[in-house]
């Protein structure tokens, strides 16, 4: 393991159940990701695409196998423990957003601070410069309903990244958004990924939302098989 | 991080502010209803504590019959009066004491009073205070002297305003008495009776020239004080069994006379109101549990409605205990508002009654600190299982939830 790999997958498997109720979601995934990737995971519903994003994000632990992430065996860790890994490396992008409800925009991108224990003016100044990023100035005091839908996108972006982690998982982060607001969002993603560094998991089953990534990866059946025609499947 | 969670908590409770409100409500009742029934049981038992003891503290009375009813009881004598001033120990002063209901007339006013006659350490055993003008002497006692002490009511009622009573001649029957003193106020006594509606005067004035029996006989009753400090039970006990010797009541026969102890009045009267006051105070205290349970119900609704905002917060980052502390805390801070709500209350409606009621208001801090920190409690013991449940979420399944 290199110190340009950011996580790393060895015959990884999640089963549901037990016994002839069984469900094996993943049957053994090997992945590599480097840091500063941009990588797409497409694959049909039901092909344990979902289930292997909770594993990234820490969301989940697997039945078998290992998972590195950043020199951390994610799969020793308890629950608490992987909250912390989420507190402190982790973004998550949602397709509903995931907003607090009659919170305000601001509120919003400050709650993953107040679980870090920053001071209140911290909070607010970090706030507001998470939501300048996403080119959201004036939209501070408003309420998701007071948002449109890339609004809010914008702002649960902004919530994420808000406490400058490596990696963000954005899961089908344009499925409720027209085809302009996606490109607005896909764009905002790509500039993170490439001016900030920031490293992106992201699942979708949208073509073009996917060629953004500068990888794509597919899930069938539990496996992983890589699409080798991808432009930057090339190292 | 309990800072946190109060912070995160205070959001919640402004974002709800009408479901906070009727989740606390229990709460608000059940500790104003404890802290009023408390305050006003106190107010009530100090107060009449305190008009026991405008009777005279440690007074007894030596009465006629047995029990309330005097009816053909034989009266006392002078000689009785010496004879428990002499031989019963733990007494500070002594008084023959007559009476007579005598309607006192001065210029076109007149009154139906109570004309009391005793002699003058009659004004210490009783704890009276002279306003205007002097008491009586020992020397005018034995002259029989035709003057007299009256109380504030009839100055009021015979006199008016304006009018300095001292030196003015009351007429009563046959007898014309002067005015040499007008006594401080009581007010009302123990027995919702007016205590400044009287006259008093030398007794012998009253047995020679009012009723005309005297002789040493007829004394209504006798006046007892004891010392400081000294049970009024072993009083009553020795004036008792001196009482049967000197009037030779066999030992299977009932007492013809009967001794009034204030010391006992007031003991007997404040540990009554005490078993009301906390009898209460449990009923209150049931509505305290009643709010709690109402806290829970609130809570655990409200879990369930944020599940999915609890997955948001473990997504981020939260682990289980922040989650628990943080509903934990919410449900402590909404009942905490609710305990400081309901002891505002209760000294509004306390500030209310005591008008009605008639007792002083007596504020105490042991009271109120009780209410808070049981308020507290209930919100932890409540708060506690719908908090643990909001902590065992899975992040996922919680996300999913609609």
């Amino acid at each position: 393991m290199t110190k340009e790999t950011l996580i790393q997958l060895r015959g990884l498997t999640k089963t549901y159940g037990t016994g002839d109720a069984a469900f094996h979601a993943l049957r053994g995934v090997d992945l590599d990701i480097r840091r500063g990737e941009f990588l797409a995971v497409m694959g049909p519903s039901g092909s344990g695409k979902s289930t292997l994003m909770n594993l990234l994000g820490c969301l989940d632990s697997p039945t078998s196998g290992s998972y590195n992430f950043k020199g951390i065996e994610v799969e020793t860790l308890n629950k608490d423990q992987r909250s912390l890994i989420r507190r402190h490396a982790l973004g998550f992008i949602f397709q509903g957003f995931n907003l607090l409800a009659r919170t305000s925009a601001l509120e919003n991108v400050e709650l993953p601070l107040l679980y870090r224990g920053y001071s209140r003016k911290e909070r607010q100044d970090r706030a507001r410069e998470a939501l300048a990023r996403v080119g959201l100035v004036n939209k501070e005091r408003n309420t998701p309903a007071e948002l449109s839908g890339g609004q809010q996108q914008r702002v649960a972006i902004a919530r994420a990244i808000v406490t400058n982690p490596d990696t963000l998982f954005a899961d089908e982060p344009t499925g409720n958004l027209d085809s302009k607001t996606t490109h607005e969002i896909m764009e905002l993603l790509d500039r993170l990924n490439t001016e900030q560094g920031i490293s992106i998991i992201m699942v979708t089953h949208e073509e073009d939302v996917a060629s953004h990534a500068k990888r794509i990866i597919h899930v069938i059946d539990g496996l992983i098989s890589e699409n080798p025609n991808h432009r930057t499947a090339t190292y | 991080m309990i800072f946190n969670a109060f912070l995160i908590a205070v959001r919640e409770i402004r974002r709800n502010l009408m479901r906070s409100f009727l989740t606390v409500i229990g709460i608000v009742i059940g500790v104003a209803a404890v802290v009023t029934m408390v305050t006003l049981g106190q107010g009530a038992t100090a107060s009449i504590k305190d008009q026991i003891s405008k009777m005279g503290s440690n007074l007894l009375i030596l009465r006629p019959g047995e029990g309330w009813s005097s009816w053909g009881a034989p009266q006392f004598m002078l000689s009785d009066v010496h004879a428990i001033r002499d031989q019963v120990p733990g007494i500070a002063g002594i008084a023959p004491f007559v009476r007579t209901n005598v309607p006192a007339i001065y210029q076109e006013n007149n009154r139906a009073t109570d004309v009391q006659g005793t002699t003058a350490n009659y004004f210490g055993i009783a704890n009276w205070k002279i306003a205007l003008g002097r008491f009586y002497t020992e020397e005018e006692v034995n002259q029989a002297a035709p003057v007299c002490v009256i109380g504030e009511t009839i100055r009021r009622e015979l006199f008016g305003e304006g009018v300095d009573p001292i030196g003015c001649k009351i007429r009563a029957k046959s007898i014309t008495f002067e005015v040499i003193g007008v006594t401080a106020p009581k007010g009302q006594g123990g027995m919702a009776d007016d205590l400044d509606d009287n006259i008093i005067t030398p007794y012998t004035t009253v047995q020679l020239r009012l009723t005309g029996r005297g002789n040493g006989r007829n004394i209504n009753q006798i006046m007892i004080s004891g010392i400081d400090g000294y049970p009024g039970a072993n009083i009553v006990a020795d004036v008792s069994s001196l009482m049967r010797e000197r009037r030779g009541i066999r030992s299977n026969e009932q007492d013809n006379f009967n001794v009034f102890d204030s010391q006992q009045l007031a003991d007997v009267v404040s540990s009554s109101t005490k078993v009301m006051t906390s009898l209460l105070a449990w009923v209150a205290g049931v509505s305290l549990l009643v709010g709690g349970i109402g806290i829970m119900n609130i809570m655990l609704v409200s879990v369930t409605e944020r599940t999915r905002e609890i997955g948001i917060r473990l997504a981020i980052g939260a682990r289980a205990r922040e989650v628990l502390l943080q509903f934990l805390v919410e449900a402590v801070t909404l009942s905490c508002i609710g305990g400081i709500a309901g002891i505002i209350l209760a000294y509004g409606v306390c500030t209310m009654l005591v008008e009605e009621v008639g007792a002083p208001f007596i504020f105490d801090l042991k009271i109120n600190i009780i209410a808070f920190v049981f308020s507290a409690a209930i919100g932890i013991v409540f708060g506690f299982m719908p908090a643990r449940r909001a902590a065992r979420l899975d992040p996922i399944e919680a996300l999913r939830h609609e």
